[in-house]
């Protein structure tokens, strides 16, 4: 264990920071370039964990437990955004027969 | 030190897999490689709890559920219409635009000498579960509500309509 | 008596509360009743308080009794009491508002009795009465304000009574505007004496003023703004066109508030203010210019016209213009007197004229009259007296106070005297005139008319009568030295005048020259009445109808000089068109465009908005991710 610590040291903050933008940024594409209503939940799942693992690599900079704290409060709440989420996909594909979202285009005036 | 880069590059990796792959199984799949290459991030940072929670919640529990409505709706074939190109083209530069961004904001180009030490004992059960239980105790019980009523909200909405009496 | 001088006010207030709220439910014998008998009370309060006026009078003790009823408004050095004056003037009005009033009220009972706004009617009638009563009781000149207004409140709600017909409810909004104009004047009036004497007491206003040097021009210009103020009430020239077209109220309200009260309130308030007038000369002599004018003018327009109220309303613009003579020239008793004279013998014609027109089923031409002297021989005779007496022939009551008025005015300007003989000359000949081609010769109206004609019911008759005594013997009042009288109301008047007798020379005329213009005025009023006489029960000349080819002069009488098409062209139709302009221009397009522009600009740029609203989920998040690229660019630029 003392090793595996040892060879995280030195890793920079600004590191995390590109790596957890660079996730961030994929889900974003994802959820812009897919029809499927479900890849785009998948992908919002994807921006969800980037964010959850910057703020616990913040916490660990900081010696601060808040942060993680977040990340399960995070998490508890993509369970059920998913749960819900899913659950109304369930009832349009009920309906519509698709879970495209262009098929989704009732949501103007 | 080299096993984060390798990590991250995997996660990189799998994520782009998961939104490139046409078949929304392996999408699926991909993510649940992404998510487990998380997981060893997590431990990399010595959040243990956080490692376990991801394990079992994310991939267990969620990745799980995405399979489920899949293949219950029956969608594990290619049938998915795609985009125009144009479309795509847009998304994709619209998120290089927000990458750009997100660096620019966050100045991280600029060399500094802040480093993330994972020899942090906050991630261990024992203290998070300490700060939980008392700075966090009241959105905690208040979580659980959340999910009540998430899960209540799920079953109202999935369940097929009686016929009126 | 003194302590209840609130109470004649009061009464008819009270009665126009009652009569105004119980006007649906309570019968109308109980309505005729009680709005009369309020008004006979305070006309017997009236005569008591006048009582204790002669008595100090003829005791020679002050005859200025001040009422205060409380303090109203109280500012700085401004002090302003609701208070009382009961001077001779004011109680000389008293008695001719609340007896005149109550025989129209009277006379009312039967006239209306048929109408269905009977209840409506007598309630205006007991609250013109209170305003009217307000306006020369009144110690101070915002009292007098209040009343004068007041009266031109209720002269606007009767003119409209039937309002119904949209002319006569034009006509109504013709009289109310006419009468703003003038109260307008009456309020800077008010203004300019507040800044001038600081206070609006008679009292103290008057006494201030009598230390000022003749031809001031602060007076001048209070004057001349007071003056504007009578013009609008008493229908002087050029505001005078809104009394003729008032005729469209009924009869008694034209006999009360046309004839008269109301019309009567400029006289009173410049006789009140003699002070003022005598230290302006030069507004003396517009006000005799103006006076002179409007009697000749409204005189000629009388002569031809065949509606029997509109001879008698165009008599009475121009006997008031007579009596604004009387006051240009200085004669403030004589116009005064007249004031009283004319008050009987106008009142007593309109109620004789109503009463003709009750027996005409409302019928008010008098091509369609003639005749009527055997169906209608009370009336008849009342109106005689009432003709005789406004055309100045002897012993009758209008002969003594007219000649004063033209005695007054030979000495001041023989030029006055000429014009005012003249009008006097055409005042015989269109009353006459009348008289004739409604009593004399041949029945003209319908065979259903003629049926139907018959005398008018006690109540209505009972006031001619009384008014036809007045108006005969109203004369002795004041029967001038000349004819071997006393002057009695010059006497009883005189206090009123103490400051401007201090100041100016009173008038004297010469008994010689008196007996001769009372000759001459006397002589050409019969021979007037004879050649109307020849002209329409001898030669029996009726007015043509209306199309009729006629001589230029006639053609201008007939229409009135063309003063409302005059005035039409010169303030309506501009006055109009700028309305016009501003409502088209100014408001639709100016206030509105930029009202309704502010919305349709929302509305537009919403319109346009909405289209971002596609509906479709994958490009709003696309936009979610624009607006977050924006907000990061904002901090990042920002930091």
């Amino acid at each position: 264990m003392d090793n595996l610590i040892q060879n995280i040291q030195g890793i920079p903050l600004n590191h995390y920071l590109i790596f957890c933008s660079v996730i961030f940024a994929i889900g974003i594409i994802g959820v812009l370039i897919r029809r499927n209503v479900i890849i785009i939940m998948m992908s919002i799942e994807l921006m969800l964990n980037s964010v959850n693992l910057l703020l616990a690599a913040f916490s660990a900079y900081r010696g601060d437990a808040s942060g993680q704290v977040f990340v399960f409060f995070i998490m508890a709440l993509a369970a059920a955004e998913v749960a819900v989420g899913l659950a109304i996909v369930i009832m349009v594909y009920r309906n519509t027969k698709s879970v495209d979202i262009e098929s989704l285009s009732k949501l103007r005036w | 030190m080299t096993i984060f880069y390798f990590v991250a590059f995997l996660s990189i990796f799998f994520a782009l897999m998961t939104i490139f792959t046409k078949n929304p199984v392996h999408s699926v799949l991909y993510l649940v490689v992404t998510f487990f290459t998380f997981t060893v991030h997590y431990i990399l940072l010595n959040a243990q709890f956080l490692a376990v929670v991801n394990f079992i919640v994310y991939m267990g529990a969620i990745m799980v559920l995405f399979l489920f409505v899949l293949m219950l709706l029956n969608l594990n074939k290619d049938i998915e219409p795609m985009k125009s190109n144009v479309v795509k083209v847009m998304g994709a530069v619209a998120g290089m635009c927000m990458l750009a961004t997100f660096l620019g904001a966050f100045k991280v180009l600029e060399s500094s000498n802040e480093f993330v030490t994972g020899n942090t004992d906050v991630g261990l059960v024992k203290n998070l579960g300490k700060v939980l239980f008392d700075e966090f105790l009241l959105p905690f019980e208040l979580s659980s509500i959340l999910l009540l009523t998430a899960m209540v909200g799920a079953i109202l909405l999935a369940k097929k309509e009686t016929k009126e009496a | 008596m003194i302590e209840l001088i609130w109470l004649i006010p009061l009464l008819p207030l009270i009665g126009f509360v009652v009569n105004g709220m119980g006007r649906n439910f309570l019968p109308k014998r109980a309505i005729g009743i009680f709005g009369s008998g309020v008004v006979l009370v305070s006309f017997i309060l009236s005569c008591m308080v006048f009582g204790d006026v002669l008595a100090a009078r003829n005791a020679g003790q002050e005859s200025a009794f001040a009422y205060n009823l409380f303090d109203w408004i109280r500012v700085g050095s401004l002090d302003i009491s609701f208070s009382f004056l009961v001077d001779p003037l004011s109680a000389l009005m008293l008695l001719i508002i609340t007896g005149i009033g109550f025989l129209i009220h009277l006379y009312s009972i039967g006239y209306m009795s048929h109408d269905v706004g009977f209840g409506k009617f007598f309630a205006y009638l007991n609250l013109f009465i209170f305003f009217m009563l307000l306006l020369v009781l009144g110690s101070n000149y915002l009292i007098m304000f209040i009343g004068w207004e007041g009266v031109g409140l209720c002269s606007y709600l009767l003119i409209g009574f039937w309002y119904k017909n949209s002319s006569y409810a034009s006509a109504a909004k013709k009289a109310f505007v006419m009468n703003r104009i003038g109260d307008l004047g009456f309020l800077i009036a008010v203004f300019a004496i507040i800044a001038t004497f600081g206070s609006l007491e008679f009292d103290a206003v008057f006494q201030q003023a009598s230390s000022f040097p003749i031809g001031d021009s602060t007076l001048l210009l209070i004057t001349l703004l007071l003056f504007v103020a009578a013009t609008g009430k008493s229908a002087q020239i050029p505001l005078f066109t809104w009394l003729p077209d008032a005729m469209a109220g009924p009869t008694p309200v034209s006999a009360l508030i046309h004839a008269a009260t109301m019309v009567t309130a400029g006289i009173y308030m410049i006789v009140r203010s003699n002070i003022l007038f005598t230290l302006s000369p030069v507004t003396m002599q517009i006000i005799a210019a103006i006076g002179v004018c409007t009697a000749l003018v409204a005189a000629f327009i009388a002569i031809t016209q065949n509606d029997i109220k509109k001879v008698l309303a165009y008599s009475t613009v121009s006997q008031l213009g007579y009596m604004f003579l009387g006051l240009g020239v200085g004669a403030f008793t004589g116009a005064f007197f007249h004031v009283l004279t004319h008050a009987f013998f106008k009142a007593l014609l309109f109620l004789g004229a109503g009463s003709v027109i009750h027996a005409m089923s409302d019928e008010q031409d008098m091509r369609q009259m003639g005749g009527l002297k055997k169906n209608l021989p009370i009336t008849y005779f009342t109106m005689l007296i009432g003709t005789v007496a406004i055309a100045g022939i002897p012993p009758l009551s209008g002969f003594f106070s007219k000649d004063e008025i033209l005695a007054h005015a030979f000495v001041s300007n023989p030029l006055l005297w000429g014009l005012g003989f003249l009008g006097a000359l055409f005042t015989a000949f269109y009353m006459f005139r009348l008289l004739y081609l409604t009593f004399f010769g041949e029945f003209r109206g319908t065979e259903h008319q003629k049926g139907h004609l018959h005398e008018s019911p006690v109540t209505m008759l009972l006031p001619l009568v009384v008014l036809a005594i007045l108006a005969a013997g109203g004369g002795i009042l004041n029967i001038p030295e000349a004819l071997g009288g006393g002057n009695w109301l010059a006497n009883f008047l005189s206090p009123i005048f103490a400051y401007s007798n201090s100041r100016v020379e009173a008038i004297h005329v010469d008994h010689n020259t008196e007996y001769i213009l009372m000759g001459a005025s006397a002589l050409a009023a019969l021979v007037m009445a004879i050649i109307a006489y020849s002209t329409y029960v001898k030669k029996k000349r009726i007015p043509g109808a209306d199309g009729q080819e006629q001589g230029f002069l006639y053609k201008l009488s007939y229409n009135k000089l063309y003063v409302d098409e005059l005035y039409d062209l010169l303030f309506v139709r501009p006055l109009n068109a700028l309305s016009k302009f501003l409502y088209h221009v100014v408001d639709k397009a100016g206030i509105d465009g930029f009202v309704n522009g502010v919305g349709s600009f929302f509305m537009s740029s919403g319109r346009g908005i909405r289209q971002l609203q596609t509906g479709h989920v994958g490009f709003y998040i696309f936009m979610m991710v624009i607006g977050v690229i924006a907000i990061l660019l904002y901090g990042f630029l920002n930091v």
